[in-house]
Formats: structure tokens, C-alpha cells, sequence
């Protein structure tokens, strides 16, 4: 019996071509279980378009005498990583109550909770990392004169993620709550208040009341957890979309080459 | 360009020549509804912000009622040293809310100023003018030395040295039949003339009691 022909399929529907090296689609369990992977990264593709995003962000044109300084704001980020993760699983255990549970809890962590410690411990020395490397990143920036036309808004949001920085080691430096957490808070509130029209207020603000109370703590957690992050997490993005945008800048002792017709044209 | 300026200046979409448009009718229809879905966006975020904006901020606006607070009784305190006290400044918070006060007898012969005439007993806050770390008597010297950034304060609560902006504070004081009672604080000058109290670090001479205003919850004793 002669065979019908097969209706003519649109493209998407039509398999695809082998890949190269790669019989079609029969080549045993390892290719077959490749094609899965192509395929669901295909279907996801085919609807968001993802990958042109990825390879904007990724395959990007750096400019010649590119070196390790220009990894201080990835650390940076990395270490912002590091504060979030570690601060989501602490945030399990921790009590931000001022009457002594808040201090009972970061005890069990660091006694009683199996890499409570450790994982604490990357928190609170993490948090200095942070700050360090986001010094270090600014004076990259600085000195290799990045924050100049078209890169000024980059320097602005940059400034802007040092002060939410600061925010978080001030507002995370009361949560152990034991006798350095507290004086330093209110020396810390105090010091908000020396501003003048605006201190009192403010420092009347971060307490919640004219006296260290019951709210305060829960005050700062919240800060801490949940209010700056969002906004570091939304300006992060920021700074990285005008980093992609607008490329990384030469070092400063790199020289431009100008092209053999411009030089002769200067002749 | 008089023409066409003139066309613009008509309200009415009719003459405009919108397409559709009704007689007597002003704004278009497209305009409209832009503004409303605008309008009705800015309602929304409003009826969530500001609420959060207001239960954020409330407590600088509250103001917290007077606290009496029994802290010995009247023969327990000398006329020419003092006695340290514990008082809650804060209740049910367990030892954050508590702080220490010194307490003598009103002395005639020190207490000169006339601010304070008919006070019964002395007490100062052990809360440092500088940033508010706390101070402690000693006795040999008779000072109050703060520990932190070296504030010296004398035997009234006045600077002597170190960066504080102003005396230390005080607490009102009273006595209920043999019971020494301390109440609510309040910041002085360096007459030691009264203000109603004030955070650390904010001066009070000069256009200092301007620029660092009292709290709107703050009432008067």
C-alpha cells in the first residue's frame, strides 16, 4: 500500500535538525536526556525571550587592561549573598524580644544549634567583609575616574547602597542585645539626634518613643530584615542594569589607539 | 501659526475636530479615562502609605503618662552626697528599661539657683549629655565621669569637662508620706533653668532649645 504524504507541520512543531556529532534524537540515554534539558530551556525561552537578556548580561565587550580590580563589586555583591542567605536561616531561630529573649535565642544559636556558630559567625564578620569591600569598590571607582559622563546616576546609586549598607550594620549591631549591642544603640540613636530640627525626631523615630522600649528592638529587626534589603536587592539591580548598559571603563593607564587612517589623516 | 493656535484654544473637542466628539464636550473621552485610572492608582497607594506612614511615625507624636516611682524613703538620703537608685524608665522590658539615678536632699547651701526653691530631694540621671552612656558618682573627686568619651560633670550635674552640650539631666521629685518618689525627667541648662527633656547631645543654651525642639508629646508637669 503506498504510503500517504505527512502533512506539512509548521516549524515549531518539526523536530529539530541533529546537532552536530549527535545522531537524530537515538543516540542512547545520555542524548536523549541532553534533548530534555534543550527542549524545557527551549519552551522556556520561546516565551520570555530569556537568553537575549542572558547574553546581553553576560557576553559583554571589556576594554583591554581589565584586571582584578574590576571584580570588587562582584565580591561585593557576593558577600550581600552571603549577609542574605545567612541572615534568612538566622532569622529562624532569632526572638526580638527585649525582656532577655532575644539574647536567650542568639545564645542557642551559638551554643546549642549544630554550625549555629559558624553560620553567625559568617553573618557578623561577614557584615565588616561587606563594608570593606564596598570602600575598596568606591575607590576603584574613584581613582580609576569610573564615575565620570555617562556614569555619574552609577556613582549616585552606588552612594546611595553605602548608606543602606551603614543602615544594616547599625541596625543589626542591637540584635544580639547583649550589653556592646545596647550602649552602642544608644549612643548610635544619640548621635541621630544631635541633627539639628530633624534629630529629635528622628531619633524619637528609631526608638518608637522618647525612651529605649519595648518596640525599639522589633523596630530594628524589621529595618534589618525585611525593609533595607528591599531596597538593596531593587538598587543592586539598578547598578548592575547601568553596568551592562553602559560598559566598564578602561583603566586609567591604558592608552587609546587611534586607528592607522586617523594617523595619517593627523599627518 | 495664529491659525492653528487659535483651533487649540477652543475647549470644546467638537471644534478640535476629535473624531466622535460630542457637542459641549471638553475633554476627551481617552484623556478621561486616563486620568481616571490615574486618579484611582494614586487613591490606592494612598489608602495603604499612608496609614503605614502614620503608624510608623506615631509614637513621636504620643505622649506617655507620668510615672511615679517609689525609690526609698526620706531618711535613707544625706544633704551632701548621693545614693544611687535603680528606676524603671521603662516597665516590662526586664533590664533595658531600667536606669540609675543619684538622689541626696535638697542642700540650701549648694542648691542655689533658684530654680531649685521648694524642690525636696535631688535627682540626676546618670545619663551622659554627650550621646547618653551612663555616668557614675565618685565620690573621692566628687564628680560624675562618664566612662565612654570623658564627660566630667560637678557636684550639681554641670559640665567641668569633656564634649557633653549640657548638665546632666534630672528627675522631678516628690515624697509621699516617708517615701521618696521620682518622676518624670526633664533636661536643664547650664543656669539649670528647666526644659522638658531632651535627647543626649542637644544643647539647650543659646538657640540650642531652637534647634532641637521639644517633643510634641512631651507635656508639662
Amino acid at each position: 500500500m503506498p504510503k500517504l504524504p505527512a502533512p506539512p507541520l509548521p516549524a515549531p512543531l518539526k523536530a529539530p535538525p541533529p546537532r552536530p556529532g549527535e545522531s537524530n534524537g537515538d543516540g542512547g540515554p545520555l542524548e536523549g536526556a541532553a534533548h530534555a534539558g534543550i527542549s524545557v530551556v527551549d519552551w522556556v525561552d520561546e516565551r520570555t525571550s530569556l537568553s537575549g537578556a542572558a547574553r546581553w548580561l553576560m557576553f559583554r565587550k571589556v576594554p583591554k587592561g581589565t584586571n582584578w580590580f574590576y571584580t570588587l563589586g562582584s565580591a561585593t555583591m557576593f558577600a550581600f549573598l552571603s549577609q542574605a542567605v545567612t541572615g534568612v536561616f538566622l532569622a529562624m531561630y532569632y526572638r526580638p524580644d527585649p525582656a532577655g529573649g532575644a539574647y536567650e535565642s542568639i545564645r542557642y544559636v551559638t551554643n546549642d544549634v549544630f554550625l549555629g556558630q559558624f553560620v553567625r559567625g559568617m553573618h557578623k564578620w561577614g557584615s565588616s567583609v561587606m563594608v570593606i569591600l564596598v570602600f575598596l569598590h568606591m575607590g576603584r571607582t574613584f581613582f580609576f575616574g569610573a564615575y565620570k559622563y555617562p556614569r555619574e546616576l552609577n556613582w549616585v546609586i552606588g552612594v546611595v547602597l553605602l548608606i543602606l549598607t551603614m543602615v544594616m550594620s547599625f541596625t543589626g549591631y542591637l540584635l544580639p542585645f547583649d550589653q556592646r549591642a545596647y550602649w552602642a544603640t544608644i549612643v548610635g540613636v544619640n548621635i541621630n539626634g544631635t541633627g539639628p530640627l530633624i534629630g529629635p525626631y528622628l531619633s524619637d523615630f528609631l526608638r518608637g518613643g522618647s525612651e529605649f522600649g519595648a518596640t525599639t528592638l522589633s523596630r530594628f529587626y524589621a529595618i534589618h530584615m525585611l525593609l533595607i534589603p528591599g531596597l538593596l536587592v531593587a538598587l543592586i539591580g539598578a547598578h548592575l542594569f547601568l553596568v551592562t548598559k553602559l560598559g566598564t571603563t578602561a583603566p586609567p593607564w591604558s592608552k587609546a589607539e587611534s586607528s592607522p587612517e586617523l594617523r595619517e589623516a593627523e599627518l | 501659526m495664529s491659525d492653528k493656535h487659535a483651533k487649540r484654544k477652543s475647549k470644546y473637542t467638537l471644534d478640535r475636530g476629535i473624531p466622535g466628539a460630542f457637542e459641549g464636550e471638553t475633554i476627551t473621552r481617552r484623556r478621561f479615562m486616563t486620568g481616571t485610572a490615574n486618579l484611582t492608582g494614586a487613591l490606592a497607594t494612598t489608602a495603604f502609605a499612608l496609614p503605614a506612614l502614620g503608624f510608623a511615625i506615631g509614637p513621636i507624636f504620643k505622649s506617655t503618662p507620668h510615672r511615679w516611682e517609689t525609690v526609698g524613703t526620706v531618711d535613707q538620703f544625706t544633704d551632701n552626697n548621693y545614693i544611687p537608685v535603680v528606676i524603671t524608665l521603662t516597665p516590662s522590658i526586664g533590664e533595658a528599661g531600667k536606669s540609675t539615678a543619684y538622689v541626696r536632699k535638697y542642700n540650701p547651701a549648694i542648691d542655689t539657683d533658684p530654680y531649685d526653691q521648694g524642690t525636696p530631694f535631688i535627682a540626676i540621671s546618670s545619663r551622659c549629655a554627650h550621646v547618653g552612656c551612663p555616668v557614675r558618682w565618685v565620690d573621692a573627686s566628687e564628680r560624675f565621669i562618664c566612662p565612654c568619651h570623658g564627660g566630667v560633670y560637678d557636684l550639681l550635674g554641670r559640665r567641668v569637662g569633656g564634649p557633653p552640650v549640657r548638665p546632666l539631666d534630672r528627675f522631678y521629685t516628690r515624697v509621699t508620706g516617708e517615701n521618696v518618689e521620682l518622676g518624670p525627667r526633664f533636661s536643664v541648662n547650664s543656669h539649670l533653668r528647666r526644659f522638658s527633656p531632651r535627647d543626649p547631645g542637644e544643647p539647650l543654651d543659646g538657640i540650642g532649645q531652637y534647634l532641637y525642639p521639644s517633643r510634641p508629646g512631651a507635656q508639662k508637669l
